[in-house]
């Protein structure tokens, strides 16, 4: 897609303005908010900056007196998987800030421990009670400066929202848990009678999770495929084996452990449903981590249990269980969060119907389970009632095709429908 | 003269680090010593650097500005002449008052001045060899010292194939003291160093040719400063070469001829001065300390200290250019006040986020704190105010509109992270951001305190206000 370049409005009695310099080549590949041009006019001299990363093709020389509004260049806008590859900068940084506690880590590290602090930023961080050893140091030889130290203070909100909810704000389909909480608190906000609304900012952690979605949503080529799932076998089944499993495991046998299995075997059949879009590149794994979205009073969690085709029913019980217990004794840690390849997410807990479930970024599938209800449905011919569940499998379309991703749903719902053929591989 | 037994400080190193140090040492009490190689104190900043520079810059600018501004403001001179001898008499003339005046503050404030070449023999010892010509007391001096204050400072750097003649290929030494303005000046290198004395020269009728290996001028300068200082330069008729190296230099004929290597193309150039600017290295061969296992930074061959600025070997202190951080004359005295406190036990402390620097071209360039990009990838929240001088009445007036203020600002907080300006009398303005950096001000604040009018300050207030606007 194109995109037009043009002369910015630089005053109301502004007409024409001269194009100075080029500050980019023809054919060069800009990033977006990257100074692009300088123009003077005999007010002022602007420099103005891409509105959009793509492939820069000048249209006006340098020297040329232009009006206002003239489009002096066009950036072709590449593919979204392209630009993380060519982009040096952008790619750099996007890493970065992702990494941001880690790399920070890292140059702590390289500073003379204890050593290295300026007299001021050991005061203000002894006054503000700050722990130096989290803080990043820029001070010549890795000096920790009292800006530091400031500059810690500022961003600990942010910091602190990160660290507690790395992966929740993925955990999108289950959001009605924090909704919830979020309307609890706006209602008893509305005590007062005057007022018809309230204006709050948003909680880091929420500003952070409404980026994450948002950027999962512009960033990807989502799209969601439905089905339906007769549960009444795995009902059946769960009744039969309640007691004993129990009994032998010391954990009780849930839905989830189902689920999660037949998700394996749906991405063995599908891997590109288990792979991340890389630049250029398709990263497909060879194992299978996957995430489990779990609601709690804290908020939304997606903790990974790893390797999951490598336990059986009780064993992903029993992560399940562990990470329940880890939340609520706030034990998570950023381990239990990282590396997973694929998500499944319950909103049937909170009586979901049916929902389309926002990606996992960088992941490319996520399974939405939902509510289970008595339904009429034809079985042989005949109307019977079955419990039923609506499934729906959201995933990138940038490198899962349609036909991949009903046939990795068909796989999951037929090894829920007939638990066996999981015991069979078929 | 009389030798003490012992000295509480000895500093090594006259320059303004040095001094700096020293003059701070006797004000808490301490028997000072303070020992400089060259016959006249005050270092490379005084004898070599900041001060003839800016003594040429002026009187260059005030020649250009006689030959091609007045005009405009109705003053018509005729005959404007360039006598060099007479502006380099009036820049030794400039350097040598300095140098007494030091001299003078040195001698009153009561510490020792010795003249000779130091070798730091023990961590309690520094043996001194005098100069010759010094005359009274010993050739070889044994000073010994509670503390040792490394402050000898750095020296330019050559490129390899480009060893400094004197004569062709130059340091910024000699482009201080050229006797005669050079038709073509080449200056590798376009840091404040190429591009200050490239200014000088250019306005003295020199053509001047830049080359620089980086894709960006005015090195650690916020890109968007750096870039409308280019393009300022660039339409003064400086040849400015961008991502360009050196291959190959000779001297032949009297000139040097250079070939260069840009992206896709080379050319021979030939230039009566090669000025090599490509930064500086810190001097301290001969010093005797790798002997004594004083540590460096195996990078950067600077030594390595701890926060009260002392080496690996207790007794011994070291600051300015042969430390870490930027290489300035102002980041040297802050650091050797400091080491002073620090061995009087005080809480001796430098502010790094507000060291300001300085590019005295013209327009001058100037910035403190955060730069955008280096907020950028620290991933600071953070938002930018600017504001044009050609928006400020008094930069009407001067008829210096080139240029703006521009501030780097937290976000969330509104605190001031960066002040930086290109444009008439920056380097005067940058206190007021530097202050404003010290105090923890916010964007808010500075578009609220009255800035008098008509004046070039306006700009900042201005650029303040700008911030939220954005």
């Amino acid at each position: 897609m194109a995109h037009d370049v043009k002369v910015p409005s630089v005053g109301e009695s502004v007409t024409e303005a001269l194009l100075v310099q080029w500050l980019k080549n023809d054919g060069d590949t800009v990033q977006a908010d990257e100074p692009l041009f300088v123009i003077e006019t005999d007010k002022v001299t602007l420099e103005v900056t891409a509105d959009t990363a793509g492939t820069l093709n000048i249209k006006v020389q340098e020297g040329e007196t232009v009006a206002i509004g003239t489009v002096v260049a066009v950036i072709e806008k590449e593919e979204t998987s392209e630009r993380g590859k060519k982009s040096g900068p952008e790619k750099k940084e996007t890493p970065e800030k992702e990494k941001g506690p880690k790399a920070e880590e890292k140059s702590q590290d390289a500073a003379t421990p204890g050593g290295n602090i300026s007299p001021s930023a050991l005061r203000l961080a002894e006054e503000k009670q700050v722990d130096l050893s989290d803080v990043t140091p820029s001070g010549p030889g890795g000096r920790i400066t009292k800006g530091d130290v400031l500059l810690f203070l500022e961003s600990s909100e942010d910091r602190a929202a990160e660290s507690d909810t790395s992966e929740p704000d993925k955990a999108e389909p289950d959001t009605p848990a924090s909704d919830k909480a979020e309307t609890d608190k706006a209602e008893t906000d509305k005590t007062d009678p005057e007022e018809r609304v309230t204006r709050k900012p948003m909680t880091p952690i929420r500003r952070k999770i409404a980026a994450h979605l948002l950027k999962a949503r512009q960033n990807t080529a989502m799209l969601t495929t439905f089905n339906e799932i007769d549960m009444s076998r795995v009902m059946a089944l769960r009744q039969a084996y309640k007691e004993p499993f129990r009994e032998k495991h010391q954990v009780s046998l849930g839905f989830m452990s189902f689920f999660i299995k037949a998700c394996i075997e749906g991405l063995k059949q599908c891997p590109q449903v288990n792979a991340f879009v890389d630049g250029n590149d398709i990263v497909y794994h060879h194992y299978y981590h996957v995430g489990v979205a779990i609601g709690s009073g804290k908020g939304l969690v997606v903790p990974v249990i790893r390797h999951a085709d490598h336990l059986d029913f009780a064993g992903i019980e029993k992560a399940i269980v562990t990470f329940v217990d880890k939340i609520e004794n706030n034990r998570l840690e950023l381990a239990d969060l990282e590396g997973g390849t694929f998500t499944v997410s319950n909103g049937g807990i909170y009586g979901s119907l049916l929902s389309t479930p926002i990606l996992n970024s960088p992941q490319s599938g996520i399974l939405g389970m939902h509510k289970i209800e008595k339904r009429p449905v034809v079985v042989d011919d005949a109307v019977v009632i079955r419990p039923m569940m609506y499934v729906a499998l959201s995933y990138d379309h940038r490198i899962v095709d349609g036909r991949e991703a009903v046939t990795c749903l068909k796989q999951i719902k037929a090894c829920v429908e007939n638990p066996e053929r999981m015991l069979l591989e078929v | 003269m009389s030798q003490k037994n012992t000295y509480d400080v000895v500093v090594i190193g006259s320059g303004p680090g040095g001094y700096a140090a020293a003059l701070r040492a006797v004000q808490l009490g301490f028997d000072t010593a303070l020992v400089e190689k060259e016959k006249t104190l005050g270092g490379v900043c005084l004898n070599a650097g900041c001060i003839p520079s800016k003594a040429l810059l002026d009187s260059s600018e005030r020649y250009h500005q006689a030959r091609h501004k007045m005009a405009a403001h109705g003053i018509e001179i005729k005959d404007v002449r360039l006598d060099l001898e007479a502006m380099m008499s009036r820049k030794s003339k400039v350097v040598e008052e300095l140098s007494k005046n030091l001299r003078q503050l040195l001698e009153n404030s009561k510490i020792e001045i010795i003249h000779g070449t130091a070798r730091v023999e023990a961590p309690d010892r520094v043996h001194v060899t005098r100069a010759g010509s010094t005359g009274a007391g010993d050739r070889e001096l044994i000073l010994p010292a509670r503390y040792i204050l490394v402050a000898t400072g750095s020296e330019p750097n050559s490129l390899p194939d480009l060893d400094f003649d004197g004569k062709h290929i130059i340091s910024s030494t000699e482009a201080l003291a050229l006797d005669a303005v050079p038709k073509r000046l080449g200056i590798v290198g376009a840091g404040y160093v190429g591009l200050e004395l490239g200014s000088v020269w250019q306005r003295l009728g020199s053509d001047v040719t830049v080359i620089e290996m980086l894709p960006q001028a005015a090195g650690s300068a916020d890109g968007q400063v750096a870039r409308t200082l280019m393009r300022l330069l660039k339409a003064q008729g400086m040849d400015i070469r961008l991502k360009t190296t050196v291959t190959q230099a000779a001297v032949k004929k009297n000139q040097v001829e250079v070939s260069v290597k840009a992206k896709d193309k080379s050319d021979t150039l030939s230039f009566d001065r090669l000025l090599v600017s490509v930064g500086r290295r810190p001097r301290l061969e001969g010093l005797g300390l790798e002997a004594l296992g004083v540590e460096t930074a195996p990078d950067t061959g600077r030594i390595v200290v701890d926060a009260a600025y002392r080496t690996s070997v207790e007794s011994i202190y070291a600051i300015g250019d042969i430390i870490a951080g930027p290489m300035l004359a102002h980041k040297a005295s802050a650091e050797g006040a400091a080491a002073a406190e620090c061995m009087a036990g005080l809480p001796g402390d430098v502010n790094y986020d507000t060291i300001p620097s300085v590019i005295y071209t013209s327009p001058q360039a100037a910035g403190a704190g955060m730069t955008q990009e280096a907020a950028k990838s620290r991933g600071v929240p953070f938002l930018t105010g600017i504001y044009p001088f050609s928006g400020t009445g008094r930069a009407r007036c001067l008829g210096e509109t080139d240029g703006f203020v521009k501030l780097i600002v937290h976000e969330t907080s509104d605190r001031i992270l960066g002040v930086h300006m290109i444009g008439p009398s920056a380097s005067e303005m940058i206190a007021e951001g530097v202050a404003a950096l010290e105090a923890g001000m916010t964007a808010t604040q500075i578009a609220r305190m009255v800035h008098s009018h008509p004046t070039f300050s306006e700009a900042v207030q201005e650029a303040a206000a700008a911030v939220r606007k954005n």
